[in-house]
Formats: C-alpha cells, structure tokens, sequence
C-alpha cells in the first residue's frame, strides 16, 4: 500500500454493503448443525453471554431440548433488594441487610437510597442469572412497558413492577398487561391513579394502544377518540397512600357507555356502577386483544429484541405473521412464540448470526460473566457485592441504558427508532466508554473496601482447551468472547504481535505457559503469561467485532 | 531552582519587578501572558524525539559488529558463520572494529557522523528466554525484578503526570507515543495506564498498515461491523490530528522498498515532520532468532541475517536521510535493541543461540559520532557456555537518552529506573544545557493527585481530587504490588490531604494510584535517604 493509500485507507475500506442481503427462510425447525457457533447465537442472543460451561452444557443437548430449557426457568426467583444504605442513610423499619420491599415508605431520602438499591441489585441479578432467558427477557419487558424509577419515586412499587416482569416473562401477554395496567408502579408512572370521571387522564389509555399492545403503522387505525373512550373505561384506580394499596373507586369511575370506533368493530364497553366497573379494564383489554395487530407488534417487538432489527417483507410474511398466528392460537402465550422462533431455520440462518449490536447491559454484563469474574459474596458480603453492582451499574449508565429509567415511555430509542436502531447504542461518546470498561477490567478493575473485581486473565487462560498452544487459546478465548469470525491471517498476526512477542515459533509461548505451570508462584513466570494475556484479551474486546452478538 | 520555576514564582499576577528573558525584559505580565508564556516555553516546538526499533528474536550482534583487532579469536569461535576479514566493512577511524558486508546503509552513517556504536550492552544476570529478556528490556527491570510497566511509560507518566485526564489538550494535542503497528508494547505501559496510542483504539487506522482488519463482508453482520468500525474511527480522539499532520508532508526522500521496518520510519518521520509532539515512537521488526542457517552455507556473507542487517541498515539510513531532508535531523534520534544477543560459538547448523550482551546502534544526527566501548573479549577456545559479557547496562542507555536528550532531571531518572546508572556521551546534550524543557507538560490535564515533598525521607502529603463518589488511593510499589491502602471509602466533591508514612519500607519508588469511579491517576514518589 502506497502512502497516499495508507492516509486514505479509511475511507475507502469496507463501504457500506447494498443491503441486499436479507434472507427467505422461515419457521420451518432448524435441522442443520448442532455445533457451538449454533449454541453460540442461540445462548448469546437468549443469555448475557455465554461462559464455556454454559456452550458445553448446551452442546449435550438437541437444538429443542437447549431451546426449551432456556425457556423453561427452574431456579428460583431472586431474593429481593437489601438495606445497603445504612448506616449513611437511617431507615428505621428495617435492619441494614434485611430486605426493603415489604416496608413502604414516602420518605424522599429512604426512597432514594433504595431506588438506588435497586439498580445495584437488579445488576447483580443479571450477573448471577441463571441458565435461561429469564433475566433478558425480563429486561425486554422492563423496555416495553417502559417506566422510569425517577417518576414512579416510590420505591417498593418500583420492585413490585420489576417483580411483576420478571415472574410473568414467559407467561401470559394478555395477563400481563392486564396486571400491568393495574399494577401501581404503572398506575403513578403514566397518571392512572389520577384518571378520573370528572377529570380523565388519557396518558395510559393512548401508551395502552399506541405501545404496549398495538403499535403505530398503516394497519392499526385507532383514533383520538378511541383514546379517549379507552381513558373513561379506565375511570376509578387508585392508590391508598397509607396502605400503598391499589383500589377501585366506583366514585371516580365514569359509568357511561363506551363507544368505540369502527377500528374495534364498535365495540361498545358497558358502563358498569359499583366494584363492577373495575370490570370494564377486562373488557377493554380483551376488545383490543381482538386485533391481529396486537400480536404482530409484539412478535415484531421480540424480532428486534433477539434476531435483528430489519423486517423486511419477506421477514414479515415468512415470521412475524407465522409467529403472530402461533401467538394468537395460544392466546397470547409467550413461550411458544419464543420456542418457535429460536427452533426455526430464520433463527439459526447464518445471515442472522452475529449481526446484533450488543446493548449496553448486553455489552457489559456479558463480559463480566464470560470472564467469570468474581464479585463477593451476594448474601455474607452484600454491601461489599452492592457496592460493585453500584460500580457496574454506573457503567450501563454511562453507555446509555440506566436500567430502570429509560429515556421515557418508549424505552430506548435502540429498538424503536428507524432506520438506525440498534447501531443507535454505538456513537463517538459510548464506543470509548465500552473500551474504557473493559480497559478497566482487563488492566487494573476495580477496587472498593479492601475488594476487587478484575477480570483474571490467567485464570479465564486455563479453563480452556490446551492454552499452551497459543493458537488453540486463541480460537477457544474467540469462540467464548467472539461471534464474527476472525480470519486465520488476523489470529496469525495476533498471536506473533502478542502471545509470541514478534517470535515466529510457537513453543516460546507453549514453553512460557508451561513454565507457569509447572511454578505457578514464580513471579516472574506468572507476569510474562500475564501480560501478554492481558494484552491479548484487551485487544481482543477493543476490535470492533466484539460489539457484535 | 530552573529558570522557569524562577519565573513562575516571582512573576506572580501583579509583579512589578523586572525579569530579563533571553534578552527581553519582561514586566507586569502575569504569568498567563501569551508573552511570558512563549518565553517561558521557547523549546516547546522543538521537542526531541526518540524512536525505538526493536529487534525482535534476539540479534547475532557478534556478526553485526565484528571485532577486527581480534579476529582470529572471533573466526575460531563460529567458522560456519563468520564474515571474512576481507569482507568487513571498515569505519572512518577506527580500525578495530567493523560492520557486516550488507550493512552499508550503517556504514556511511557512521562515517558521516551520525551513528554512535555501543559497544556490549546488557544487564548482569542475563536472562535467555525471548520472552522474560524482552521484558527485562522494555520495563527497564534488573534480571530479578518483575516490573510491569515499562521504562518509557514511566518517563512521560512523570512528563505527563496527570494523563489521561484533560487529554488531548492545547500543550499536548497529540498522543504521548505511538506505536507503529497495532499493539502497543511493555515499553509504553505506564504505571496505570497505557501511555501508548494503539492499545486504547486498535481499530485505528495504523492497523491499515498491517492489514489487520478483516474484511466485512456483504451482510448484515458486515454492515454492522462497518458502522462499528467507521464510528471507532471518527471517535479516535488523535485521528484528525495525526491525518492533518502527515498530510502537511508531501515529499520525503527515497526509502528502500519491500522493507517493513523503512515503510515504518518513512510514517514516523512523516508525523515528526507533520507537527506531532508525539515523544516516542516505536517500530519493530523480527525474525532475529537465528538457531540455524544463519548463513549460506557457501557464502556467509548472505543469507537470513545478512538481508535482516540489510533491511535494518538501508532502513536507518533512509530514515536518517530523510529527516535531513525534512529538516527534522537535530530533533530526531533513534536507538535500537533487541532482547539479547547471541552466543559467541556458532553452532552445527551454521546458527547461533542465545546469548547475552550486544551492541547497539544510537543514531541520528545529534548521536555523538563513534564507538562507545571496545571490542568484546573472545576467549581463545570459545565454548558453548561462552557470553559475551557486558560492558554497559542498558539502563544506563535509557538513563542517558533521559538525560541528555529528554533533559530529564537526575532525581526523575531515578524514579524512572529505580536507580542510578552510568551516564554514557551517547547523545548531545546540547538542548538540555539551557532550560528543561518538560514544565508545561507536567501541569497539562487535570491534576487529580499529588505529593509534598517528592522525593521524601519518611512521609510525604498526597492531595487528590474527587468527583465525589467512591474513592480509592493506594500505595503501590515498583513491582505492581499493593503496599499501603489510604483511603477506600466514598467522598462529596472536593480536595483532601492524606499521609503516606512509609515507615520502615525501603528507599525506591512508590506510585499513588487514585481510583474515582471510572478515573484513575497515578503519581509517581521517590523515597529517598536523609
């Protein structure tokens, strides 16, 4: 390459691909390998990365059976958010490490200290997730439903809310939104406590419609007016602030008639008095459950969460609307959805591997699992483990996703915002920022009260295959760390620039590692491994690729 | 006390007393008068720099610097693979020592002045394996000292104390090192933090050199990948200015072609050229690991060393030519090494093995001319268990450029290398004779923690700076371990003092690292005797 090309190079490489390269295939069951690059995609886009244990377990097992057991959680939820705030912050009713969830309090500075308990032990949940979707999917519905923590304030209606996802995840979609429409962290967040007869609130009835079930496009043709009518049905919820009970009000409800437009059929909810119009909510929920859109919007919904965010035509005919009869035919369950969708040759085309941007949490907590990295210990060491999960947590902020405060009701714009979406995560200020974190890790971690958490770049080493060949370590750390493969010409250079230090003869690094081996606290043995491993994985997780899923 | 830190404590604010300044009286300017300043930082623009080439593999410096005064004794010991006597490149003047036959590039610079030969470079203890001795040389370590930084991240961690905090800024724009080729090496690692540009962005467009980027390809995970990568390359905060740099050079002299090493200097003296304050910059070239068919077997003058010495030698030279031509030649030295040399006896298979010391080349124009040493002592009837012995440790090379060619301070040196070494006429010091050069630069970025007094007897005051939250300051030692935590607790905003009793720990160099969140800083402290 000439000078001139040199300079110019980075303009001129790679442009940007016609997107041409969107693919046919349909639900029909996936028949093809059973390899780890499948058990890869499959536990990657299901999981927060996926350890070596995590592949090889999945690998014993057939594409069905892996895919069922992913949708099929057994450990038990997790404990709820602890007391990590005392002594700085006094909390009267409960003792520092005893759970806050059953100890309502409108106490600002409380409620503070434990929205912020919350984040830090919603973060260590997604840590410590057990072997399925569970904790991803959980996430998915925390963006769907969209409510932030800074308005709901109240902080055990914030864990209520969060609990409601996580238990109901793989359950009924109908019910949940039934239980979400009621459940009293949505009822503050989108004013519904204060929807009123005499004065409606249209916020929850027009998100109802336009996002949580049916969604905007050419087919959905709802009105302003079916806004309104839907906002009288739900007319009378409230919240006793002594109790933190949700009620209903008879009172406060609007016992009209309910005409709806032409869009529902003219539907007509019957205006119930008495503790009968609590039962209006049912009926206008299963009157918009009559529309087919509802069940593609969410089967689009999923798609972007876990395939890829371009639904072209052909994607529309061949999945979303297949999917979307299967979402319907089991009214509305979620789990066949899932299990059709991560059963089917769309799933496992390879033109759908390796193509998510991975999200901020995805990003991070990803990393800190396929790592292994040890945090201290949840229960006997908690406010050392908070404080960490305070740490990491603080690092999914910086790169835009504060779990539990979205930018609004929307959720993030990554997975709703045309036509860039999920390359919305990757700009000039988060890019670095996912670099510095995993420098961070990789190089020195971080260290609080006397802990630390670092990624062990020797220890991650020796759980692989024969890490005293330099090039089976590389390909065995690339395919735990990696999707996008890398050619044999780049693994060839990194293994000379790094792992052989310029040498050309592998046994310099097979004699290196074995020498640590064979005295392991031989410091000298221990830091020529080690820094060129750190090296390594640094670079590794700096490339491009490793945005990849 | 430096004239400049003269300046800057008796021109406060409101001074009124004169100050002459090379010449100009200098009156009632505060002390961020454009003035004052261009006065106080007249070498600024001219900064040195250092390149480094490494040798990797180890280089057979016996068959690169032949000991003519003792020949026999050097054909003897290694027959198969040694350069006829009539072959030897002769030196203006000296006639004791000369250079292998492909090396005439290294030749006309020494006979032109602007190659200095250090004769027998090592360390005591020498160490044999590629990779602890590549170590040993890059982190400036004794034999038995496990140090995981490296000597020139030390020295501009204390050049540029506060990065990367407040980095780029206006005093530096530009990064502090760079590596040509896409990993930055133990040289560059500071005490915290990589001090290097590759590491923290590879994706970076010196990688285009070594075509380390993958294609991508025609589908949805190349499209991403290409969004990606386009967003890592805007988002590389030197891009822009190393780009602007080297397209202000459109013209520089011939380099060979086919040679890597030349296709790397040619880059470096374009950015020097171009405007970069960038201190160091590192190239390297292998395959200097020569066990067997180090020769021709018919013609020992050819063959893998030869055209090694060769691409080394004419790449040198252009290079050196070329920062002539640029006008960059007092500005510009290099040195180069590589991990060990090579045993004196050649073995069966017309190779050498590992060895110890060897020579190594300083050069430039502002190199002192000449040899520094003598010819290595070759023992009659040589053996396989025959080094080379050291004459001058390679510290005392690093602490010499330090010194002479970086104006570092003696007690800087010394926190640099853990300790003092012989200071070698390798290198003009004639920018260091009038003003140090490296004040600005130590206040450049945001200052987050310091010490008073440094160096110290017993203890020393640490200030730092939090952005509140958690925050750590540790203590650590030369050898990465730490010795003393003083604080790990959480912080409002502000400016706090801690002690650092050393008590009974030894004399050397200690680092304060601070953690803040996602900040780290590092501090370097020498404890001293009284």
């Amino acid at each position: 390459m000439d000078r001139r090309d040199f300079l110019t190079a980075r303009r001129k490489k790679n442009p940007a691909p016609a997107r041409t390269f969107r693919t046919e295939s349909g639900l029909n069951p996936y028949a093809g390998p059973w390899t780890k690059n499948e058990v890869q995609h499959l536990l990657k886009r299901t999981l927060f990365g996926s350890t070596k244990a995590d592949t090889n377990y999945f690998l014993a097992l057939t594409t069905s059976q892996a895919v069922d057991e992913l949708l099929t959680p057994t450990a038990p939820l997790p404990s709820p958010p602890v007391n990590d705030y005392s002594p700085g912050t006094a909390d009267p009713n409960v003792a520092a490490g005893a759970t806050w969830v059953n100890n309502p309090t409108t106490d600002g500075t409380l409620n503070s200290a434990r929205r912020a308990s919350f984040k830090k032990w919603w973060t260590g949940v997604m840590i410590n997730q057990d072997r399925s979707i569970r904790e991803k999917l959980t996430l998915f519905w925390a963006n769907h439903f969209g409510t932030e923590t800074n308005t709901i304030g109240l902080s055990h209606f914030i864990y209520g809310h969060n609990a409601l996802l996580r238990q109901n995840c793989l359950g009924n979609f109908k019910q949940l939104v039934r239980s979400v429409t009621t459940d009293p962290g949505m009822l503050i967040y989108l004013n519904g406590y204060l929807n009123t007869a005499s004065a409606p609130d249209e916020n929850y009835a027009r998100e109802l419609q336009e996002l949580f079930t049916l969604g905007k496009g050419p087919t959905v043709a709802y009105t302003e007016d079916d806004v309104r009518t839907a906002a009288k049905v739900l007319t009378g919820w409230r919240i006793n602030n002594t109790t933190f009970t949700v009620y209903f009000d008879p009172t406060k409800h609007d016992t009209t008639n309910k005409q709806f437009s032409s869009y529902y059929g003219n539907t007509v909810v019957t205006g119930q008095a008495g503790a009968n119009g609590a039962l209006e909510t049912d009926d206008l929920i299963a009157m918009i459950f009559t529309k087919d859109e509802v069940s593609k919007f969410i089967v689009r919904c999923l798609y972007r969460w876990f395939v890829y965010y371009t639904i072209d035509a052909a994607t529309e005919t061949n999945v979303i609307e297949p999917l979307a009869a299967i979402f319907r035919t089991n009214n509305y369950d979620v789990k066949p959805v899932l299990s059709a969708l991560f059963n089917s040759e769309h799933f496992f085309d390879v033109l759908n591997q390796s193509c998510l941007i991975k999200s901020p949490v995805d990003n991070v907590i990803s990393c800190l699992r396929e790592f292994g990295v040890v945090f201290p210990n949840t229960v006997t060491e908690y406010a050392d483990a908070y404080g960490m999960w305070n740490y990491i947590h603080n690092w999914l902020a910086s790169q835009n996703q504060d779990i539990g405060d979205p930018p609004n009701v929307s959720g993030w714009p990554a997975y709703y915002q045309a036509p860039q979406f999920h390359e919305l995560w990757i700009n000039s200020d988060t890019l670095p920022k996912r670099n510095q974190f995993t420098d961070t890790m990789i190089t020195n971690g971080y260290t609080r009260n006397g802990k630390k958490i670092i990624i062990d770049a020797v220890a991650f080493t020796q759980t692989l295959s024969n890490p005293a060949d330099p090039n089976s370590l590389i390909d065995d750390a690339l395919a735990i760390l990696y999707r996008v493969p890398l050619s044999t010409a780049s693994k060839q250079t990194i293994k000379e620039q790094i792992l052989l230090s310029n040498q050309t003869q592998d046994y310099y690094w097979t004699n290196a590692w074995n020498a640590y081996i064979v005295n392991p606290t031989d410091q000298a043995s221990f830091s020529i491994i080690n820094t060129r491993l750190k090296s390594l994985y640094q670079y590794l997780m700096n490339l491009s690729e490793y945005q990849l899923s | 006390m430096k004239r400049r830190d003269f300046l800057r404590n008796t021109v406060p604010a409101a001074a009124i007393l004169p100050a002459i300044v090379d010449g100009y009286s200098v009156k009632a300017f505060n002390s961020n008068s454009p003035l004052l300043q261009a006065l106080m930082n007249p070498t600024i623009d001219t900064d040195h720099v250092l390149v480094i080439v490494q040798l990797s593999g180890g280089n057979d410096g016996l068959n690169m610097v032949i000991p003519v005064s003792t020949y026999s004794s050097y054909y003897n010991a290694r027959s198969n693979v040694a350069i006829p006597q009539n072959r030897i490149l002769p030196l203006n003047g000296n006639t004791l020592s000369g250079l292998h036959p492909a090396m005439t590039g290294m030749q006309s610079l020494y006979n032109e002045n602007k190659l200095n030969i250090v004769q027998a470079v090592g360390y005591p203890s020498p160490n044999f394996s590629h990779f602890r001795a590549t170590d040993i040389w890059m982190s400036g370590s004794a034999a038995d000292q496990v140090v995981n930084s490296g000597w020139a991240g030390r020295y501009l961690n204390t050049e540029y104390p506060n990065f990367p905090t407040g980095y780029p800024n206006s005093t530096m724009p530009d990064p502090l090192a760079i590596q040509i080729g896409s990993i930055t090496s133990l040289t560059l690692q500071g005490p915290s933090v990589n001090m290097g540009m590759s590491i923290t962005n590879p994706t970076s467009f010196y990688n285009l050199i070594n075509n380390v980027l993958d294609p991508a390809p025609n589908n949805p995970m190349g499209y991403e990948l290409t969004y990606i990568r386009t967003v890592a390359n805007q988002t590389d905060q030197y891009a822009q200015r190393i780009v602007a740099s080297a397209n202000l050079v459109t013209q520089q002299s011939a380099y060979p072609a086919n040679n890597s090493l030349a296709d790397q200097l040619k880059i470096v003296a374009r950015l020097v050229k171009g405007g970069l304050k960038t201190r160091i910059y590192m190239v390297s070239t292998g395959g200097f690991d020569t066990h067997a068919s180090q020769t021709d077997a018919a013609d020992t003058t050819i063959g893998a060393h030869a055209n090694l010495l060769k691409g080394l030698s004419d790449a040198v030279k252009a290079f050196t030519d070329d920062c002539q031509f640029l006008g960059i030649q007092d500005r510009v030295i290099g040195m180069t090494f590589s991990e060990f040399g090579r045993r004196i006896k050649s073995n069966s298979s017309l190779g050498t093995d590992h060895g110890a010391a060897a020579p190594m080349f300083i050069f430039g124009k502002q190199a002192i001319p000449g040899m520094t040493g003598v010819n290595p002592t070759i023992p009659g009837g040589a053996t396989v268990n025959d080094n080379i012995p050291m004459q001058y440790d390679f510290r005392s090379i690093y602490a010499s450029i330090l010194e002479k060619w970086f104006c570092v301070p003696s007690t800087t040196i010394q926190t640099i290398l853990f300790q003092n070494f012989q200071s070698l006429n390798i290198v003009s010091d004639a920018g260091c004779r009038t003003t140090g050069i490296n004040d600005p630069n130590q206040s450049a970025g945001e200052e987050l923690i310091t010490n008073y007094p440094n160096p110290f007897t017993e203890s020393t005051s640490i200030r730092f700076k939090t952005k509140g939250g958690h925050t750590l300051v540790q203590i650590i030692d030369m050898l990465g371990r730490v010795i003393r935590t003083l604080t790990d607790q959480d912080y409002t905003p502000g400016t706090y003092t801690l002690t650092f009793d050393s008590g009974p720990l030894p004399t050397g160099v200690y680092y304060a690292r601070l953690q803040n969140g996602p900040i780290q800083q590092v501090r370097s402290m020498l404890k001293v005797r009284e």
